[in-house]
């Protein structure tokens, strides 16, 4: 089953945890085949957020909702169950700064084809 | 056995027991509910024809666990097929774990840690800790805590959803983890005593007795796996609860401690509580709970609040702190040692716990002082902290609680 591990860090900590040791446990994750795919993410200052209303195309500046943590980075990985997914998540180097959120991948419910 | 008194007391003793077990062989909660219903209806039918199998929970678990997938091969035309029926109905049929007495309690286990899994919110827990392992209904569980079932029901839902799609593993925690989720599943098993605590006070006769509920499950808990904070945990709710008959008035009225009267003290439940106390602490693997239910021991077991070993108290309070430091702790241990050295001892150590950032805004902690005060014979001081805590308690009964000791005080 497939997890995201949304990686979350404030102001002051975005810069706590160094690149290596993110590549570090990344590739741990590879060799024990859990990763999936993980990416670390520009400050919230480069973001644009889109929307579409009534057909037309609205950009804003900046994330969408001001919040005290931002996303910074995300691992989506292949556990298990929860619990394997929420060990991988603990290992996750910036947990000791910020917070990872862990969400379940959910299947796209394209509705029972007839049979 | 067959008759109707003896089966529904074999219904009692082992459905959740039945009902573990199934939830393993069926991966999820709601089929085995089902598959457990009919289970019994089947027993009810064929028992009294047949007779009563060797292995009652052995037949059980299998009639339920047949039933569920004959139902689901069945249904298998018309709905989408899930992951958990799926899997459900690749069990062989001779699949053998119920007969291994130690893969069932195993069960009850597993159900045990899953209910209490720290991804589900506190409320959550204990509501899918009720429901699932206890096995009261949904409406005896929204009366108990005074909330529609409607909601209650909502809650379970949620969690049975998040149970199922973030797949939280049907399994005891292995070593590493255990520290951790064992402390959840204490606290949950706590809270759902303290709640009964209160509401004792109550006199709904229909709400169900969740003091008893906690003190089961923590006996569950304990005879499953004898960790030493589960023991003293259990022995903690034995002693709180051995004076349930004294701790309030006939209006509900809480009785202080040194005030109750402890002939009306269980002493049957004083003596298990302090043998769990004993089995504990020698374990030298206790906490917090284990010396909370020590010093409910060494209270339960003093003949008078007067002859009470005050010295011991301040000592497991000094050794609760190492552990745990909180202002509500030094209070309560400021108290002790009042009863031991004088209450001025007792008043130079609350006085720094009454700064705002502290016990300011907490009734108890003048109350406290105020009492002391009192006991030393300064009425000024007394009859002013008496009144700091009638200002900030909320309770009614606390509020006549405090009145009643002001106009003892006099001008």
């Amino acid at each position: 089953m497939k997890y995201l591990c949304l990686v979350y860090l404030d102001r002051e900590n975005w810069s706590a945890c160094p690149d290596p040791v993110c590549a570090d446990y990344a590739q741990q994750l590879v060799d024990s085949q859990s990763l999936i795919a993980g990416e670390a993410l520009h400050p919230v200052d480069t973001a644009t957020t889109v929307r579409v209303r009534n057909g037309q195309t609205q950009l804003y500046d900046g994330p969408f909702a001001e919040t005290k943590e931002l996303l910074a980075g995300f691992y989506l990985v292949e556990a298990r169950d929860l619990n394997e997914a929420l060990r991988i998540a603990g290992g996750i180097p910036p947990a000791k700064y910020g917070s990872i959120e862990v969400r379940p991948i959910r299947e796209l419910d394209l509705g029972t084809p007839a049979s | 056995m067959t008759s109707p008194d003896s089966f529904q007391a074999l219904y009692r003793r082992e459905n959740r027991r039945v009902f573990a077990t199934l939830v393993r062989l069926l991966g999820d909660f709601d089929l085995a509910e089902d598959a457990l219903q009919s289970a019994f209806l089947a027993a009810a039918e064929r028992w009294p024809r047949d007779g009563v199998p060797a292995n009652p929970v052995g037949w059980l678990v299998s009639a339920g666990r047949f039933r569920a997938i004959d139902s689901l091969r069945r249904q298998r035309r018309m709905t989408p097929w899930t992951e958990a029926a799926e899997a459900a109905a690749e069990i062989p049929d001779d699949a053998p774990a119920y007969e291994d007495q130690e893969a069932v309690e195993d069960d009850r286990l597993r159900l045990i840690f899953t209910c209490c899994h720290p991804s589900l919110s506190e409320e959550a827990a204990i509501a899918m800790t009720l429901r699932e392992i206890c096995g009261l209904s949904t409406e005896a569980i929204a009366r108990a805590f005074l909330i529609a079932p409607t909601t209650l029901a909502q809650r379970i839902v949620r969690a049975k959803s998040k149970i199922r799609d973030a797949r939280i593993p049907y399994e005891v925690p292995d070593r590493d983890e255990l520290p951790g989720r064992f402390d959840r599943v204490l606290r949950v098993i706590y809270l759902v005593f303290n709640e009964g605590h209160l509401a004792s006070q109550g006199s709904d006769l229909l709400r169900p007795d969740l003091t008893a509920e906690a003190i089961r499950l923590a006996r569950l808990l304990a005879d499953l796996m004898p960790e030493p904070e589960g023991l003293g945990l259990l022995a903690l709710l034995l002693l709180q609860d051995s004076r349930r008959d004294a701790r309030t008035q006939e209006n509900g009225d809480l009785i202080p401690l040194e005030q109750q009267d402890r002939a009306l003290w269980d002493q049957s439940a004083i003596a298990e509580g302090a043998a769990l106390v004993q089995r504990a602490l020698r374990s030298r693997r206790f906490g917090t709970y284990t010396l909370q239910a020590a010093i409910a021991a060494v209270h339960a077991e003093a003949p008078s609040a007067g002859a009470t070993d005050w010295a011991e108290i301040v000592g497991l309070y000094d050794a609760l702190l190492r552990i745990e430091p909180s202002p509500v702790i030094e209070l309560n241990r400021a108290v002790a040692l009042a009863m031991r050295d004088g209450p001025d001892a007792g008043i130079a150590l609350i006085e720094p716990l009454l700064a705002p950032d502290l016990l300011g805004g907490y009734h108890l902690a003048h109350a406290a002082k105020a009492d002391l005060e009192r006991r030393a014979g300064r009425t000024g001081p007394a009859r002013a902290a008496y009144e700091t805590a009638l200002a900030l308690a909320r309770q009614d009964s606390e509020r006549r609680f405090l009145t009643a000791r002001l106009a003892e005080i006099g001008d």
